[in-house]
């Protein structure tokens, strides 16, 4: 199936992603070009394999829990530090509701 | 500064012939002078490479043991945070980041004695085979400086072959450790998947993601992973398994080691690569390694599958690149999607911007069973074909990129080629193994060829083991 200028500009939309028109045009070649590569997987017969998430091995149930011991957080001032805008130690966001 | 080891420079410290404020001194100042000619260190530490030094210094006074990594100047790939340090990952999106913590590799690398001289240039967020991916510039190859040093740990290969550095950590996920170093004429580990804690390495693709080390010969690495190695409580995925000290078997003799060498990546390579790669089986033959042919029939699927699951994982893990938390935001943000879409389409390179776009694609609705499922279930097949083949060698060998260092812009506009030259190195990235490059020669033209070494799952001390024997042939 070919990709369009349409079905980039969905994509990116998904992505929080603003592209310029040149960059649109671009995406739709290069994805193109990958997606062909990645459309081959289709000839592999992967019948009744479980797919792998994640690499895992033998463990107890319990191996990834920490004990439950009180840390010091970061706090709020090194939290908010790199932040472009913040305010009153929060990160600050344009407004999101009317009035 | 170029022929010091880990070894050496202890020797050094506790013999006195100099002290660690001195060496460190001395090391900047080379960085300083040397790094206009590859672009490799992002930045200098000055401050807080001498306060370590000091540190290490005061602990010798004391009659106290000064670590395994005493005064040795560390370099760290921009990816990894440092507590007060800058840390780009490459990106201008991050050009302003100060991280408030340190990654715990770089707790364990300081209370060993190890001294953080800087932060290594990388293709922006990991993603590229030749570092031109970075908003701050790409970096020569110490070897060749109008070819690439590879990535996109690039930064990190090449101040260690510089000699800028003694070792450097760099960040692998589908080759990024393995293929600068083999580029670059150096030794590069990707040790097993979870052997190292990733807390603090900025999330590229997590299920693949590792940290690693890069030395000049396989020792140094060997020393370095010792340290980094081993259970973190803040990584879930940190592996509880106990860390052997790598570095006291590196003598043991690899006679009568089978070796296994994939018919399905020797078919593809040519030319001097494939003479240099052939010439090194043959010298761990005269070592009196057993040599077979092995098939890793799943081969021809792994860059596909992993384009797929590492462009996936990408898309969700930049998604915090945001323009609230971290990130610098754009003037253009009357409302608040716009001041997402518009932080992140001003602050992200052409590259980081198509991973996100595939991973996004390949998630999005109706293309998740055909793209992402499925790749998760050829994942499953790829382990599987080195699991079958652990059962009949011990080791793997294979070349680790098809070509030597190219011309820098050679291959940047052809993202299609850049990533079928991946080939070699992400299968083991995919099955989770411990690979490693160990220099293998050079071609004609003087170009580094690396041999990649593959064991299985927590296997580093026999990996180790057989590089070492073939460092010494």
């Amino acid at each position: 199936m070919k990709l369009t200028e349409t079905d980039v500009r969905y994509v990116a939309n998904l992505a929080n992603l603003s592209l310029t028109p040149d960059e649109v045009a671009r995406m739709v070649t290069d994805l193109g070009g990958i997606l062909e590569q990645m459309d081959r997987l289709a000839e592999i017969d992967t019948e009744g394999v479980e797919p792998m998430a994640q690499v895992l091995f033998e463990a107890d149930d319990t191996a990834t829990l920490r004990p439950d011991v009180e840390r010091a957080p970061l706090g709020s001032e090194a939290a908010v530090a790199n932040a472009a805008v913040t305010s009153g130690g929060y990160f600050k966001v344009p407004r999101v509701i009317e009035r | 500064m170029t022929q010091h080891t880990v070894e050496s420079i202890r020797n050094g410290l506790l013999r006195k012939t100099f002290s660690a404020v001195e060496f460190t001194r001395e090391a900047l100042a080379h960085a300083e002078r040397e790094n206009p000619k590859t672009n490799a260190y992002l930045l200098l530490a000055p401050e807080r490479a001498l306060k370590s030094a000091e540190l290490v210094d005061e602990k010798i006074a004391a009659g106290h043991d000064p670590g395994p990594l005493a005064g040795v100047p560390v370099a760290v790939k921009d990816v990894i945070v440092t507590k007060d340090l800058r840390t780009t990952c490459g990106s201008k999106i991050l050009a302003n980041y100060i991280p408030p913590y340190n990654a715990t590799a770089i707790d364990r690398i300081e209370a060993a004695g190890g001294i953080v001289i800087g932060k290594t240039n990388c293709d922006e967020f990991a993603m590229g085979s030749s570092n031109e991916n970075s908003a701050f510039g790409p970096v020569r190859n110490p070897v060749a400086p109008d070819r690439v040093p590879g990535g996109s740990s690039g930064g990190s290969a090449a101040v260690v072959a510089q000699g800028t550095a003694v070792v450097s950590l760099g960040s692998d996920t589908g080759g990024s450790i393995r293929q600068p170093a083999s580029f670059c004429g150096v030794v590069g580990v990707t040790p097993t998947y979870g052997r190292v804690s990733r807390y603090g390495l900025s999330a590229f693709a997590s299920s693949l993601d590792h940290i690693g080390p890069f030395a000049r010969n396989v020792r140094d690495a060997a020393a370095l992973l010792e340290v980094i190695a081993g259970r973190d409580p803040l990584d879930s995925t940190s592996a509880a398994a106990p860390v052997p000290q790598y570095t006291a078997h590196l003598k043991a003799p690899v006679k009568g080691m089978k070796i296994g060498v994939p018919v399905e990546y020797m078919k593809h390579a040519t030319g001097e690569t494939a003479a240099r790669v052939n010439e090194g089986i043959e010298s761990l033959r005269a070592l009196g390694c057993e040599i077979a042919e092995i098939s890793l029939p799943s081969t021809d699927y792994a860059i596909a599958c992993y384009y797929i699951l590492a462009t996936a994982e990408a898309s969700s893990n930049l998604a915090r690149y945001d323009g609230v938390r971290y990130t610098s935001r754009s003037a253009d943000s009357a409302t608040l999607s716009g001041m997402y879409q518009h932080s992140r389409g001003e602050g992200f390179g052409a590259e980081v911007k198509r991973r996100i776009m595939l991973g996004t694609y390949v998630l999005s609705h109706g293309y998740y069973d055909a793209y992402y499922l499925k790749a998760q279930k050829v994942r499953a097949l790829i382990a599987r074909d080195f699991t079958n083949a652990f059962q009949n060698v011990a080791a793997i060998v294979a070349p680790v990129s098809p070509y030597p260092a190219f011309r820098i812009g050679e291959k940047v506009y052809d993202p299609v080629a850049m990533y079928l030259s991946d080939i070699y190195t992400i299968t083991g990235s995919l099955a989770g193994i411990p690979c490693m490059s160990v220099p293998c020669g050079t071609t004609s033209d003087g170009l580094p060829v690396g041999l990649q070494i593959l064991c299985n799952h927590f296997d580093e001390s026999k990996m180790f083991r057989l590089a070492a024997a073939f460092e010494s042939r």
